[in-house]
């Protein structure tokens, strides 16, 4: 028998909400990156603020030369429920991103580049994290133009002051 | 649960919006409009309010954030300075059209 237990509830009638959330995305691979993009946006469109911070090699996200080429994990990933060398034979991570690019796009999920595209436009903000670019050696030239600043992480906190911060 | 806006009595959700879209006319429309901090509903107000509307009852479904910035004529910037606490939700709210149920 499963016992249900009950969650204390808020002592006032009044439901808290989210006003702001800050979004860390620190992997590269596209399932590391959309769900970051898609709470961002789904923050937006219920009138939460939202900015995300790019770290690791979830800076391939905004970088120029990479963005339009995120692959998803095939090796590594329990998730793909296959075998470790046959997510390593050449052209499967193209061929399982393919496959997923079409499904996202039937439900209509923009591709990376149009996507970061969206956010921005939607008003939330996008920041590069100092300390990788300086161990990759980057300049803000590396980046997509909605890229707003190449950020430390104390300034980070001071722009999540108030709000939820979420790591991915 | 029913709700009287400006002088008809429609039927509502939880949250204020419409849950039966024939019950909807302007005079509502600038009722909810007003009631959630847009005093005035301007022709761009307007064109994507419509927009909603249409394709909601065209086909059964709310459209996206992403073909409303693409198809409804207005931007996806101007839409949330239009709609500040989130266009899809508001302009669905406004057109007496139910909350859309989309995560994009």
């Amino acid at each position: 028998m499963t016992e249900l237990i009950e969650q204390p509830s808020m002592l006032s009638d009044e439901r808290e909400t989210i006003e702001k959330v800050a979004i860390v995305v620190s992997k590269g691979s596209l399932e590391g990156i959309y769900p970051a993009l898609i709470m961002a946006n789904g923050a937006r469109m219920e009138g939460i603020e939202a900015d995300l911070f790019f770290t690791f090699f979830g800076l391939d996200a905004i970088r120029k030369d990479r963005y339009e080429k995120i692959k998803v994990a095939t090796v590594g990933n329990p998730g793909m429920h296959m075998a470790t060398w046959l997510g390593a034979v050449p052209g499967f991570s193209a061929l399982a991103t393919w496959m997923m690019k079409r499904q996202m796009e039937k439900i209509d999920i923009p591709p990376i580049p149009e996507f970061i595209e969206l956010v921005h436009d939607s008003g939330v903000h996008l920041y590069a994290c100092k300390a990788t670019v300086d161990m990759f050696g980057l300049t803000m030239n590396a980046f997509v133009p909605q890229v707003e600043d190449i950020i430390s992480v104390g300034e980070f906190y001071e722009k999540a002051a108030g709000g939820q911060i979420i790591f991915t | 649960m029913t709700t009287t806006l400006s002088t008809d009595t429609v039927d509502v959700d939880g949250e204020g919006f419409l849950t039966n879209p024939e019950q909807w006319n302007e005079q509502i429309a600038e009722t909810i409009a007003a009631e959630n901090g847009i005093a005035e509903l301007t022709d761009r107000h307007w064109l994507v309010v419509r927009f909603m509307r249409e394709r909601f009852l065209g086909t059964g479904t709310a459209p996206s954030i992403r073909s409303l910035g693409k198809e409804s004529g207005v931007p996806i910037k101007e839409l949330y300075q239009l709609f500040p606490e989130g266009p899809a939700k508001l302009a669905a709210k406004i057109g007496g059209i139910p909350k859309p149920k989309g995560c994009i």
